[in-house]
């Protein structure tokens, strides 16, 4: 438990929430962490803050090691408030007038959330601090995820940290990737679904920058979730991996239903899409959070959605799920439409439109039952999944 | 004068106003722009742009 040492001076003095269930519309199911870093040198360094409620706590975890008056500096990786949220309660504590680190943009951005002038010290990409013993290695990282983010190096002890690259949403008791093992996986896959999915090439061309720096690192700290100190390498790799938005041999039914006609028709297009070897997931809105559907999405070739039409439109869960998918832009993805109605059915299309402005293209015409589907239309259906189906086998790789 | 939207962030650079906090004058064409200038949201570069819809 925090603070805990993690290398020679340098403590992890973060906050756990375990109770956090709903992360701006992003499920929590185990809670997050907000990782937070002191480095006791020449100069005693504090890398990034947690949340305003809990920066008590961060100075509690701090206080244990030394007297919070005793930083020098500060150094804000991401203007976010989860981690930049307590900064007023800890520059209140250290000294308003300490130096406070971050990038050009970081120093716009927080100037717009703290009314408070404080002592902002813009570095760019390359840019050194020496602490003493140690150094500390700026390097931008803008819009991975928000124009002010970068992270931080120090040198001597190649540690990474990586804000919230190769974080997850994840508190358990365990602070590092060797004791959490493979599992942990998951939920850095599910964080890079929701959070980083638009940005994959400025996360390519990061990682390639990364690698030409020939930067010896030895422990990549994210500020959410472990700790990469047995092998960083894999996280490395597995972003690597996921930029590319390889597709796997699966589709994903998302719908939602008022009187089950849809629900039936999901049933019997899942049957047609399985009868082809496709491995499929139906998912009912209202039982799936959009988060965990964006992560099934992520490993998915098809989208196949459907929607009631309720007064004349999409059904709100619909059009919520539509609307958040379009924002993460998904790159490789074929989708169809379907939906039951009762008399004038616009939903199906206003479905496909919203595929259209996603650059998802139409597997094939989408597919609307009139009231409750039975007999033929539950065989159009089937029909209907196994076209889906087919056309994933044409356009994906045998899987291993 | 066309208007330029980042595909990145969704910065749209009007012409008409110009980028006056990076010493890009008002009436500025985004042709006219130099190599040099970056998003000021983001720090795309230029080839990141296009013409918005």
């Amino acid at each position: 438990m925090e603070p805990l040492q993690i290398a020679p001076g340098i403590y992890s003095v973060g906050v756990r929430d375990w109770t956090i269930r709903d992360f701006h519309g992003y499920s929590t199911d185990l809670g997050t962490t907000y990782n937070a870093f002191l480095i006791v040198d020449e100069q005693v360094a504090l890398i990034d803050s947690v949340k305003a409620e809990f920066a008590d706590e961060l100075l509690a975890h701090i206080a244990r090691v030394i007297d919070p008056r005793r930083i020098d500096l500060v150094v804000s990786n991401h203007t976010e408030l989860d981690h930049a949220g307590g900064l007023a309660r800890v520059m209140h504590r250290i000294g308003e007038e300490k130096p406070l680190y971050c990038s050009k943009m970081g120093a716009k951005n927080l100037a717009r959330h703290f009314p408070r002038k404080w002592n902002y010290r813009a570095v760019g990409t390359g840019e050194e601090l020496r602490l003493g013993r140690r150094t500390l290695r700026f390097l931008e990282t803008r819009m991975i995820h928000w124009p002010d983010s970068m992270f931080t190096y120090v040198v001597e002890d190649g540690i990474l940290f990586s804000s919230d690259g190769f974080g997850q949403h994840y508190a358990g008791p365990e602070t590092f990737d060797d004791e959490t093992g493979e599992r942990i996986l998951p939920h850095a896959k599910k964080y890079f679904a929701n959070i980083l999915l638009p940005y994959t090439g400025l996360i390519e061309k990061l990682l390639q920058q990364v690698e030409a720096l020939r930067l010896d690192i030895r422990m990549i700290c994210p500020d959410h979730g472990v700790l990469w100190r047995k092998d960083p390498g894999r996280i490395l790799e597995a972003y690597r991996t996921w930029c590319r938005q390889e597709p796997g041999r699966r589709a994903v039914i998302v719908y939602d239903t008022m009187w089950h006609s849809t629900e039936k028709m999901a049933a019997a297009i899942h049957e047609g899409i399985a009868a082809e070897g496709v491995s499929c997931r139906p998912m009912h809105l209202r039982a799936f959070h959009r988060s965990e559907i964006v992560t099934e999405i992520f490993d998915a070739r098809a989208v196949v959605v459907g929607s009631p039409t309720l007064n004349n439109g999409l059904f709100p869960t619909v059009a919520d799920f539509l609307c958040y998918l379009k924002g993460l832009k998904p790159q490789n993805k074929i989708g169809a439409a379907f939906g039951s109605y009762g008399w004038s059915g616009e939903a199906v299309r206003l479905i496909e439109e919203e595929l259209e402005r996603m650059k998802i293209p139409r597997i094939q015409e989408g597919l609307r039952v009139p009231f409750v589907p039975e007999g033929e239309t539950l065989e159009a259906c089937r029909a209907f999944g196994r076209a889906i189906g087919r056309a994933v086998v044409e356009s994906t790789a045998v899987p291993a | 004068m066309k208007r330029y939207v980042c595909q990145v962030c969704g910065y749209v650079y009007d012409p008409a106003q110009g980028d006056p906090d990076n010493g890009i004058a008002a009436g500025t064409p985004f042709e006219k722009l130099p190599d040099s200038w970056e998003c000021p949201v983001c720090g795309a570069s230029k080839a990141d742009f296009a013409p918005e819809a």
